[in-house]
């Protein structure tokens, strides 16, 4: 049981006054430049929600929010499940495990933009592996200049770049996992999938939601990579709304309408991470309703 | 039983393609470095034919390379140092005691790592720019907070809880004063959660690139911004460019070898 004690507060202010710096004082001025206008020379003017409604009605900005959504998507249907079957696949002793796991760790610790230069090189036709071999047995594939080659690119990196994140938290979530239930399923001729369903899945849960939230939040954020890569190309076909966002603010220095895109950027990010959090945990309640249930019956 | 073996054949099987597919890209990079440009545009060779140091020795003599290095690491151990010390005692009192806002505290702390680092590069160059800290080392290693010191106090608040209450009970009835206790005592007890949110921050810092180039000119310039620029001015040297990218990547596979322990440990004790 947590004692009440308001000095804990005194450890908290340290953590605080950085994030304060960091966190507090940037954001306010996101906030500030959103709502005023400026002709140059410092001097600003009030202009109310107008760059939000700007935003919101831009049709830009809803072509790089879908293409975001649709990124992040596609990202979690493929790595989820793939992790999930790769972590279950792993050793569960001995040397290999400790072999497996730096070798799929690797991936995790290269800088980003060395990450998309990688993929940019892997894919290139002239000098790259994966471009030089699909050419060679007659796909005709060009990721700077076709659409679906591009994204299928970007896919591949990320799926490249991240599944090891989930393989890693779902292996350490099934090796928690004490060898009892494992003999009580046995015990009921339990089959591969029932042991799945009803033991591992619920078990690793609580590691799935940080992986499915984190997987969720940093495809959301992506920036560096396929700015390497793709450049936000062909056309706008690969822009999400990291890459249309500092564009607005570094390149184009409209820091209205992208102070107000910052704002709702932020706000669809923790929006979309309550709904996940939300939902994930009421079906984790739901299924232990159901095994009260299920047990109740004679 | 024959079943069965077939499951393991096929599970060894699907692990060790996942692992080359992780290789492959990494592969051709080795591959690469260890070539001449001249090599790598006119013909294409699984191995490099004419054996090449050149482009790592490009690197090690010039300092607009190296210094890239040196300061990546500096402003990572700067921002490991600063994280960790600084949530050591915010998730000590998040786990132990219940004060005024707890709980939506430690729930803002969270939203700080989905704040998208693009919305934050202009404030920052800006915030920055007033205390005159741009291209200095602690400007990168302040910024990095942002998302490196919520994750650090997650992590230990996740590990700080699986330590037993009476711990702190007994040594405090032994006559320990807190901070004694604490350093002495309580740390040395969650030493793996410490080596996992030090791990954690490290790559978070390592592997970031916006926010450190925004906030660097020449002085403090994180070896993968020297990358991009190098790239753009001098007509795309591939050689050099593989051979910077595989040093990039040692700094990263030394920490996971040293830390692959506590790694499994952590993830099943700690909340990451």
């Amino acid at each position: 049981m947590k004692t009440q004690n308001n000095k804990a507060w005194l450890m908290v202010v340290p953590v605080l006054l950085l994030v304060a710096l960091s966190a507090i004082i940037p954001l306010m001025t996101v906030v500030n430049y959103s709502v005023q206008d400026t002709f140059g020379n410092n001097e600003f003017f009030w202009v109310g929600t107008e760059w939000f409604q700007e935003i919101l009605q831009s049709e830009r900005f809803h072509n790089a929010l879908l293409r975001t959504l649709l990124f992040s998507g596609l990202i979690l249907a493929i790595e989820i499940p793939l992790g999930i079957a790769i972590a279950l696949a792993m050793p569960r002793g001995g040397v290999w495990v400790s072999v497996c796991l730096v070798l799929m760790a690797l991936p995790l610790l290269i800088p980003w933009n060395v990450v998309g230069t990688i993929w940019q090189v892997f894919g290139r036709v002239d000098i790259g592996l994966l471009g030089h071999g699909l050419a060679s047995v007659g796909i005709d594939y060009n990721y700077t200049q076709n659409t679906f080659d591009a994204w299928a690119t970007l896919i591949i990196m990320d799926v490249w770049h991240w599944t090891s994140l989930v393989v890693l938290l779902c292996y350490s979530g099934l090796v928690a996992i004490p060898e009892v239930f494992y003999q009580a399923a046995r015990i009921d001729g339990a089959s591969r999938w029932s042991v799945f369903r009803y033991i591992q899945l619920p078990k690793i849960k609580r590691v799935l939601l940080i992986a499915v939230l984190l997987r969720f939040m940093d495809s959301f954020m992506i920036y560096t990579e396929p700015f390497v890569v793709t450049g936000g190309g062909p056309g706008n076909a690969t822009t999400f709304l990291s890459i249309d966002l500092v564009q607005m603010a570094v390149g184009q220095f409209d820091l209205g309408p992208a102070a107000a895109m910052s704002l709702i950027y932020f706000l669809v990010i923790l929006l979309l991470c309550w709904v996940f959090y939300t939902v994930m945990t009421s079906h984790d309640n739901e299924t232990h309703e159901g095994v009260h249930r299920a047990g109740g019956r004679p | 039983m024959n079943t069965s073996r077939r499951m393991q054949y096929l599970k060894a099987v699907s692990v060790s393609a996942y692992i080359v597919f992780l290789l492959l890209p990494i592969y051709w990079l080795l591959n690469m470095s260890f070539k001449n440009n001249q090599e790598i545009l006119s013909t294409f060779t699984l191995w490099p034919t004419d054996f090449t140091l050149d482009n790592y020795i490009t690197i090690f003599t010039d300092p607009s390379w190296y210094s890239g290095y040196i300061n990546s690491l500096i402003y990572v151990l700067m921002n490991t140092v600063i994280a960790v010390s600084v949530a050591l005692p915010a998730a000590y009192a998040f786990s132990r005691y219940r004060f005024v806002g707890d709980k939506h505290l430690f729930f803002w702390l969270l939203t700080n790592r989905m704040a998208p680092p693009a919305v934050f590069v202009l404030p920052f160059f800006q915030l920055y720019s007033a205390f005159g800290l741009i291209d200095t080392h602690i400007a990168v290693a302040l910024a990095h907070c942002l998302f490196n010191v919520p994750l650090a106090v997650w992590i230990l608040e996740g590990f700080m809880s699986g330590v037993p209450r009476e711990i702190d009970e007994t040594a405090y009835i032994d006559g320990y004063s807190f901070p004694r206790f604490f350093l002495r005592i309580f740390t040395s007890l969650i030493s793996s959660g410490i080596g996992v949110a030090a791990f954690f921050c490290f790559m978070f810092s390592w592997v970031e690139l916006l926010i450190a180039r925004t906030l660097t000119v020449t002085d403090a310039k994180p070896i993968s911004a020297v990358m991009t620029r190098t790239v753009s001015a001098s007509g795309l040297d591939w050689g050099v460019l593989a051979a910077a990218g595989i040093l990039t990547i040692i700094p990263g596979a030394l920490v996971i070898y040293f830390v692959r322990n506590h790694i499994a440990k952590g993830f099943a004790l700690g909340r990451v």
